[in-house]
C-alpha cells in the first residue's frame, strides 16, 4: 500500500494552470505564463518519479508491482497507438478521397515541392532503426549485469553499455535536427490546404514524441550509470525501450503511408 | 497535565511554578477543548496567588505581571493555530493526498451526486424552457449553452465518476481480493482532474459568450468564426477528463488482470468486475481518438489548418467520423457498468450463488464492446453516406442488440425462482432492477428502430432519438446508480436507509422519468427537431406532459436527497444481512471498514 502522496493533487493543479496558460497563449499571443506553467508541470511530474523511484529502492516494488507497472507502461503505448490512429484516420480520409479544392494527392499546387521520400525521411528511417538496434544492445547489457567490473571476451562490459546509449541517442538527435531542418527548409506550411495540416501534425506529434522519448531514454540511461538498475529489475530502461520502439513504429507508419505513398500524385 | 508538543514544559512552569520533567514524557491528547483548557487553567493557575492582597496591591503586581497576560495569550493563539493546523494537514493528508480507493470512491460518488444535481437543474431549466410555446429565457443562445453543459455534465461528470469512479473503486479491489487499486496515487489524479476539468467547463460557460454548440461539439459551429474563447476552455475541458478517465482506465485493467490473486481465475470474478474491465479497454482504445479530434479542432481554431474547413480542403464529416468512433464506445462505457450492477444485483436478491449464464454474460459483455467499435456511423446516416455504408452500419449495429439480449434473458433467469416475501427477504434494489431491465429493454427497442437507416433519416436530430438516449439512460444508468447506490449504502457509509421513503422515491422517479420521456417518442415521430429552444403549436401538448414528468423527476431526486440526509441524521446501523451473501464486500461485517485487507491474497486449493 502506497503512503498519502501530494504528486497527484500537485499534477492536476499543473495540468489546470497549464491548459489555461495555453489559452491565454491561443487566444492573447503571450507565452510566458505557458513556459512557467511547464516548468511547474515537469516539476510535479519529477517528484513524482522521485517518489516512485525512492519506494523502489526501499523495496517497495514487488515482481506484482513490477509487473504491473509494465503492463500499465504498455496500455499507455497503446492509447498512444490510439492517439495517432485518430490522426492517420485523418490522413486517409484526405489522402483517398481527396477534396475538390485539392483536387489530386498530394495537391496539384504542390507539384514539385513535397519531400522527396528517397531523400532526407529515408534517412531518418535508417537511423531510427539502427537506435532500436543498440537500444535492445543496450538493454541486453544490462541483462548480462554489466556492474561486475570483470572483464571477459564472452560478455559485455560497461564501455559497451555506455557506446550502446551513445549512440541510440546520438541517433535520437540526429533524426531531430534532420527534421527540424526539413521543416526549415519546406517549402510547404501547416497552413498549406489539410496537406499541410494533416503532414505537419502528424510529423509534429510524432516528432514531439521522439523527444520524449528521447528524454525518457537518457534519464534511464542516466540511472544505470548511477546502478539504479539490477540485470533483473530495469523498469524504467524496459518502458523507455518499449517507448522507443513504438515512436519506431509510428515513423514507419509515417514513413510508408505520408511520405512514400502521398508523393506520387495520381493524375 | 497533558503534553502539547513543546508548549508543555512551559505551561507546567506557569501551573506549578517549576518545570516538570515528566512533561517532557509524549502523551497524546485526544480532544481540542480539553488541550484549549488545559493551558488556560495552567496560566490561570499561576495567577490565582494574587487572590486576598488588596487591590492596590494586586493592581502593581498584575501591571508588572503584565508580560505573563501577554505570554497567556500568545500561548493561547499559538496553540489554538497548531491545532487548527494538524487539523487541517491531517484532512489533506485525507482527502487530498488520499490513496485508498474507499476514500477516492467516496469522493468520486460526492462529486458525481453534485454535478448530476447541477445537470438535473439544467435539464429543468431546458424542459421549463420547453414547457409552452414561446420563449421564456429570451436567449436561445443561453438554451443552447444549457443543453450542451447538460450533456456534458451528465455524462462526463455524473454518470462516468459515479459508475467508474465510485463503485468501481470501491468494489473492484475487494472483489477481486486485493488490498487496493494498483495506482493509487493515479487514482487520485483522476479524481482530482475531474475537479480541474469542471473549472474549465464552468470557465467556458461563464466567461465568454458560452458554447452552445450541443454535446457533440461540431465544426463549423465550434470554429473560429462561430465560437470564441469558451469553445476553447471546453475543447480543453474534455481533454483533462479523457486524461482522467485513461489513467483510470489503465488502473483497472492493470488492478484486475494483476493484482487480482493470479491463481484465480479471471472467469470465475464477478461480473462486475468484467464490466469494468471491459469499460476500461473501452475507454483506453476510444478516448485517445477523441483528444486527436479536439487537438485538430483547436489547430483549426487557432493555427490555421484546415482538417475540417472546406476552403483548405478539408472536411466537416471528418470530424464526425472521429467523434463518433469515440461516441459510440462511450456510451457502452456509460452503460456496461450498469450492467454489471445489475448483474451483482440480481444474483443477490434472487438468493442465487452466481447468476445465470455466467459465461455468456461474459461473453455477451465482451462483444458489446468489441461491436461497439465497428458501428460508429449510426449516428451519422444523413450525411450523405454512401447506401452500401448505410446498409453495413445498419446491420452491424441490429447485431449488437443479439448480446444485449442475452444479457436481459440471463438476468430473467436469474431472476426466475427468486422469493418476494415481503418480510424476510424483500428490499428496495430489487424495484430498480426490475424497472431497469423493463426500461432498458424499450429503450434498446427504440434503438434497433433508430438503426436502421432508412427510418433513421426521417428520425434523425429529432426527439425520438431524445427519447431512446434517455431511456438507456435516464433509466438504464440512473436506475442502475440507484439501485447500486441503495443497495451497497450500508457499505460505503455503515448506515441505513429507510425502506418505506425508497419505495415512495422509487415510484415517484418512475412515474416521473417515464412521463418525461415517453412523450418524446410522439414529438419525434410527429417530427419535432432537437436542440430547438421553441417549437410550433403543434408539439405543445406532449412537451407540456414532458414537462410536468420533469418536475416529477426532479421533485424525486430532491427526495432521495432527503432520504439519503437523513440516514445520517437517524443513525441506524446495519445490524445482519437478510441474504447472507458470502460475497466479498459484506465479508467483514464492519462497515464501512477501512481495510478490508492488508496485502495482497494467497489461493490455497485444498
Amino acid at each position: 500500500l502506497v503512503r498519502s502522496s501530494c504528486w497527484p493533487f500537485v499534477t492536476s493543479y499543473a495540468l489546470l494552470v497549464l491548459v489555461v496558460s495555453l489559452l491565454w497563449y491561443l487566444n492573447f499571443s503571450s507565452a510566458y505564463f505557458f513556459w512557467l506553467a511547464l516548468i511547474f508541470f515537469f516539476y510535479s511530474v519529477y517528484g513524482w518519479l522521485c517518489d516512485i523511484t525512492t519506494e523502489s529502492i526501499d523495496g517497495f516494488t514487488t515482481s506484482l508491482v513490477s509487473l504491473g507497472l509494465s503492463v500499465g507502461f504498455l496500455l499507455f503505448i497503446s492509447s498512444e497507438v490510439m492517439f495517432f490512429f485518430g490522426f492517420f484516420w485523418s490522413y486517409f480520409h484526405n489522402c483517398l478521397n481527396p477534396s475538390v479544392f485539392i483536387g489530386t494527392w498530394p495537391p496539384y499546387l504542390f507539384n514539385g515541392i513535397v519531400v522527396d521520400p528517397f531523400g532526407l525521411p529515408l534517412l531518418n528511417t535508417v537511423l531510427l532503426l539502427s537506435s532500436g538496434v543498440s537500444v535492445t544492445f543496450c538493454h541486453y547489457c544490462v541483462l548480462s549485469n554489466v556492474y561486475l567490473e570483470l572483464w571477459s571476451p564472452t560478455r559485455p562490459s560497461r564501455t559497451h553499455l555506455q557506446w550502446g546509449y551513445y549512440f541510440t541517442l546520438f541517433y535520437g538527435i540526429l533524426f531531430l535536427s534532420f527534421q527540424i531542418s526539413e521543416y526549415v527548409s519546406s517549402y510547404i506550411s501547416i497552413n498549406s490546404t489539410v496537406y499541410g495540416s494533416v503532414f505537419f501534425l502528424l510529423t509534429g506529434f510524432h516528432g514531439f514524441h521522439v523527444v520524449l522519448g528521447l528524454i525518457l531514454l537518457s534519464v534511464s540511461l542516466l540511472r544505470v550509470d548511477y546502478t539504479m538498475f539490477s540485470d533483473f529489475q530495469h523498469l524504467g530502461l524496459e518502458c523507455s525501450i518499449w517507448y522507443w520502439h513504438f515512436v519506431d513504429v509510428v515513423w514507419l507508419f509515417l514513413y510508408f503511408f505520408v511520405y512514400w505513398y502521398g508523393y506520387y500524385i495520381a493524375w | 497535565l497533558e503534553r502539547i508538543s513543546w508548549l508543555d514544559p512551559l505551561a507546567s512552569y506557569l501551573y506549578y511554578g517549576f518545570v516538570d520533567l515528566r512533561s517532557f514524557v509524549r502523551l497524546k491528547y485526544d480532544s481540542f477543548w480539553r488541550s484549549f483548557t488545559v493551558c488556560f487553567f495552567a496560566v490561570d493557575g499561576y495567577l490565582s496567588q494574587y487572590k486576598g492582597l488588596g487591590f492596590r496591591k494586586s493592581f502593581i503586581l498584575l501591571v508588572f505581571d503584565f508580560h505573563y497576560l501577554v505570554v497567556k495569550f500568545s500561548i493561547y493563539f499559538v496553540v489554538l493555530v497548531r491545532i487548527i493546523w494538524s487539523k487541517v494537514v491531517a484532512w489533506c493528508y485525507r482527502w487530498l493526498f488520499s490513496t485508498s480507493h474507499k476514500d477516492i470512491g467516496t469522493m468520486y460518488f460526492l462529486l458525481g451526486i453534485l454535478m448530476g444535481l447541477l445537470g438535473t437543474g439544467m435539464s429543468m431549466v431546458i424542459r421549463f424552457e420547453l414547457s409552452f410555446p414561446g420563449s421564456f429565457l429570451g436567449d436561445s443562445h443561453y438554451y443552447n449553452c444549457l443543453i450542451t453543459a447538460h450533456g456534458l455534465i451528465m455524462i462526463f461528470f455524473f454518470v462516468m465518476p459515479v459508475m467508474i469512479g465510485g463503485f468501481g473503486n470501491w468494489l473492484v479491489p475487494i472483489y477481486i481480493y486485493s488490498p487496493d487499486m494498483s495506482f493509487p496515487r493515479a487514482n487520485n489524479m483522476s479524481l482530482l482532474l475531474l475537479f480541474s476539468s469542471i473549472a474549465l467547463l464552468f470557465m467556458s460557460l461563464f466567461s465568454g459568450s458560452g458554447l452552445g454548440s450541443g454535446w457533440t461539439l461540431y465544426p463549423p459551429l465550434t470554429s473560429i468564426s462561430f465560437s470564441d474563447y469558451s469553445a476553447d476552455f471546453c475543447v480543453l475541458a474534455l481533454h483533462l477528463a479523457g486524461i482522467s478517465s485513461i489513467l483510470g482506465a489503465i488502473n483497472f485493467i492493470v488492478t484486475i488482470l494483476v493484482m487480482g490473486c493470479l491463481d484465480f481465475p479471471l472467469i470465475r470474478s464477478p461480473l462486475f468486475v468484467w464490466s469494468i474491465l471491459i469499460t476500461a479497454f473501452l475507454l483506453l482504445l476510444s478516448l485517445p481518438v477523441l483528444a486527436a479530434g479536439l487537438t485538430m479542432l483547436l489547430t483549426d481554431r487557432h493555427f490555421n489548418t484546415s482538417f475540417f474547413d472546406p476552403s483548405g480542403g478539408g472536411d466537416p464529416i471528418l470530424f464526425q467520423h472521429i467523434f463518433w468512433f469515440f461516441g459510440h464506445p462511450e456510451v457502452y462505457i456509460l452503460i456496461l457498468p450498469g450492467f454489471g450492477i445489475i448483474s451483482q444485483l440480481a444474483v443477490y436478491y434472487s438468493g442465487k450463488e452466481v447468476s445465470f449464464g455466467h459465461l455468456g454474460m461474459i461473453y455477451a459483455m465482451i462483444s458489446i464492446g468489441f461491436l461497439g467499435f465497428l458501428v460508429w456511423a449510426h449516428h451519422m446516416y444523413t450525411i450523405g453516406l454512401d447506401v452500401d455504408s448505410r446498409a453495413y452500419f445498419t446491420g452491424a449495429t441490429m447485431i449488437v442488440g443479439v448480446p444485449t439480449g442475452i444479457k436481459v434473458f440471463s438476468w430473467l433467469a436469474t431472476l426466475y425462482g427468486s422469493n418476494w416475501d415481503l418480510y424476510t427477504q424483500w428490499s428496495v434494489p430489487v424495484l430498480w432492477v426490475y424497472g431497469f431491465i423493463f426500461l432498458f429493454t424499450v429503450g434498446g427497442l427504440t434503438g434497433i428502430i433508430l438503426a436502421n437507416a432508412l427510418i433513421d433519416v426521417s428520425l434523425h436530430d429529432t426527439y425520438f432519438v431524445v427519447a431512446h438516449f434517455h431511456y438507456v439512460l435516464s433509466m438504464g444508468a440512473v436506475f442502475s446508480i440507484f439501485a447500486g447506490f441503495i443497495h451497497w449504502f450500508p457499505l460505503f457509509t455503515g448506515l441505513v436507509l429507510s425502506n418505506n421513503l425508497l419505495v415512495a422515491h422509487f415510484i415517484i422517479m418512475f412515474v416521473g422519468v417515464n412521463m418525461t420521456f415517453f412523450p418524446q417518442h410522439y414529438l419525434g415521430l410527429q417530427g419535432m427537431p432537437r436542440r430547438v429552444s421553441d417549437y410550433s403549436d403543434d408539439y405543445s401538448f406532449w412537451n407540456n406532459v414532458s414537462s410536468l414528468g420533469s418536475i416529477i423527476s426532479m421533485v424525486g431526486v430532491l427526495f432521495f436527497f432527503y432520504i439519503v440526509l437523513l440516514s445520517y441524521w437517524v443513525i441506524q446501523k446495519p445490524i445482519f444481512l437478510v441474504h447472507r451473501s458470502s460475497s466479498p464486500e459484506w465479508v467483514t461485517l464492519n462497515y464501512p471498514s477501512v481495510v478490508h485487507l492488508s496485502e495482497s491474497s494467497v489461493f490455497i486449493r485444498v
